[in-house]
């Protein structure tokens, strides 16, 4: 089998050692981008989400507006105004700010954080409003105070009701993250792109791409059934 | 019934007949914008250098031309999916092309134009200077093969689909430099205040052919033909002299 396989990289044009380097160095970027606005969108989302439960409507109302702005604007045009948008502002260039946003990653960072807290948000306050009202009124029959209720009856049990629709979000925003090629950063589809424009083999630059993002997919799955399995292990029968 | 079916099969074969005593039709693909060479001039009407060569030469070999916008990333592929018959589209003759596509001889060659700010003074020949500069190249050129290959791993590289998103970046100061076909930036940059030509032009590759499919050897003669003829008979110089204020003729 290995044989096959160095016969095979030996044979081709395309999949040399150098456009390996070039696709790998893009799934790194890939994974870099798509971790970092995770995990920074989930902690931004679950504030926001309380926030968003609270009766006052000047407090969730701008909630509400944000999470309807991003999720009822393609995440392309997000990325286009974040990233073409700010550098129009006069005089940014003379500001720290341009140290950040003159890479493109730090732009698409944004908008990817953006986006993905916007439905994140959204995600768990639907897992929230739909606690049982007894589970509330039992709290509230022991004397915990709103803040303890939070943190020890409807965070953890909107938790699991929101891992399954939030693990549906996580592998979006992997297949999504694939426009970050349009400013410029070399992530895979960057990689393929480039690869693709230099041998004009679109099949054997794009399918392996897609065979990479399969395998990310395939990992996150993978990770979510072990999590579900973890937090939703008291919902199993009874084994016999 | 029978006498409908006869009749519709004799409407059937004259309309077939019909087709074929017609011109041979041929669909010609352009990437718009890329002045002056194909452009949608004020009224939304596609012209240009190129697409006014094609005009002159479909009507050199009798053709009925119909004119295709396609973006520069699906030109190859759309040609071999039939979804267009010839590329004008400023396609530089490189081997790698050619491995897919058939090339008529090359109807013009450009140099490539390095622009950029007034405050850029940096010798673009000297690697020690370029260090750690940003390079915009229009993915997939012959500029960004030379950029590759000749500065690779010295100058950060940013590859752009058009030219317009890399405009944009060297406006918003991401970029430091650009390296782009000489006629765009004379077109696009050039004119924004606060730009100018930072180094000599430099002559890339074999110039530009008309691309079709490998199996149309029989057009490709045709169309080399008719490329002869309006080069010697002074309708290429016309043209030439109405789009550019130097020599692109091959």
């Amino acid at each position: 089998m290995p044989d096959f396989i160095a016969e095979w990289l030996n044979q081709n044009e395309i999949f040399t050692a150098m456009t390996i380097m070039e696709y790998w160095d893009g799934l790194v970027t890939t994974v870099h981008l798509v971790f970092l606005s995770l995990v920074i969108g989930l902690l931004v989302a679950v504030p926001l989400a309380i926030l968003r439960t609270v009766r006052n409507p000047f407090v969730s109302g701008p909630v509400w507006l944000y999470t309807y702005l991003f999720r009822g604007t393609p995440l392309l045009i997000q990325l286009y105004i974040i990233y073409y948008g700010l550098a129009q502002i006069e005089g940014i260039q003379e500001t720290f700010w341009w140290e950040i946003f003159r890479e493109p990653f730090y732009p698409a960072l944004l908008a990817f954080t953006l986006n993905t807290a916007a439905y994140t948000t959204e995600i768990i306050r639907g897992a929230m409003v739909s606690t049982p009202n007894g589970e509330i009124e039992a709290a509230k029959a022991y004397g915990m105070n709103w803040l303890m209720r939070m943190r020890r009856i409807v965070l953890p049990s909107a938790a699991r009701r929101a891992v399954q629709a939030y693990s549906n979000e996580v592998i979006f925003m992997l297949h999504a993250s694939a426009i970050a090629s349009v400013v410029t950063i070399v992530d895979l589809t960057g990689a393929a792109r480039n690869i693709y424009s230099r041998f004009y083999a679109p099949f054997d630059a794009f399918i392996f791409v897609a065979l990479c993002y399969m395998m990310l997919t395939f990992i996150l799955v993978f990770a979510f059934r072990r999590l579900e399995n973890h937090l939703l292990r008291h919902q199993r029968p009874v084994s016999g | 019934m029978k006498n409908l079916i006869v009749a519709a099969s004799c409407a059937l074969a004259l309309i077939a007949g019909g087709a074929q005593a017609q011109e041979p039709s041929l669909r010609i693909a352009f990437d718009v914008p890329y002045e002056p060479f194909e452009y949608k001039d004020e009224n939304g009407e596609l012209t240009g250098f190129e697409v006014e060569l094609a005009e002159a030469m479909c009507e050199e070999i009798n053709a009925n031309c119909e004119f295709v916008i396609q973006a520069w990333d699906g030109m190859i592929p759309g040609l071999l999916a039939r979804k267009f018959d010839l590329i004008m589209s400023s396609m530089s003759i490189t081997p790698e092309r050619a491995e897919r596509v058939l090339f008529s001889e090359p109807y013009y060659n450009t140099p490539g134009g390095w622009f950029g700010p007034e405050s850029f003074n940096t010798d673009v020949t000297d690697m020690g200077a370029m260090k750690d500069k940003t390079v915009g190249v229009q993915r997939g050129t012959t500029m960004d093969t030379y950029v590759t290959e000749n500065m690779g791993g010295i100058v950060t590289i940013k590859r752009y689909t058009t030219a317009d998103d890399m405009v944009l970046d060297l406006e918003g100061q991401r970029l430091d430099v650009v390296f782009v076909d000489y006629p765009v930036g004379e077109q696009t940059i050039l004119p924004k205040e606060g730009f100018k030509e930072v180094a000599e032009p430099v002559k890339l590759g074999k110039g530009v052919g008309v691309a079709m499919r490998k199996r149309d050897t029989d057009l490709a003669g045709e169309i080399n033909a008719a490329l002869r003829t309006l080069k010697e008979d002074g309708t290429y110089d016309t043209l030439m002299q109405k789009y550019f204020a130097y020599d692109i003729k091959m």
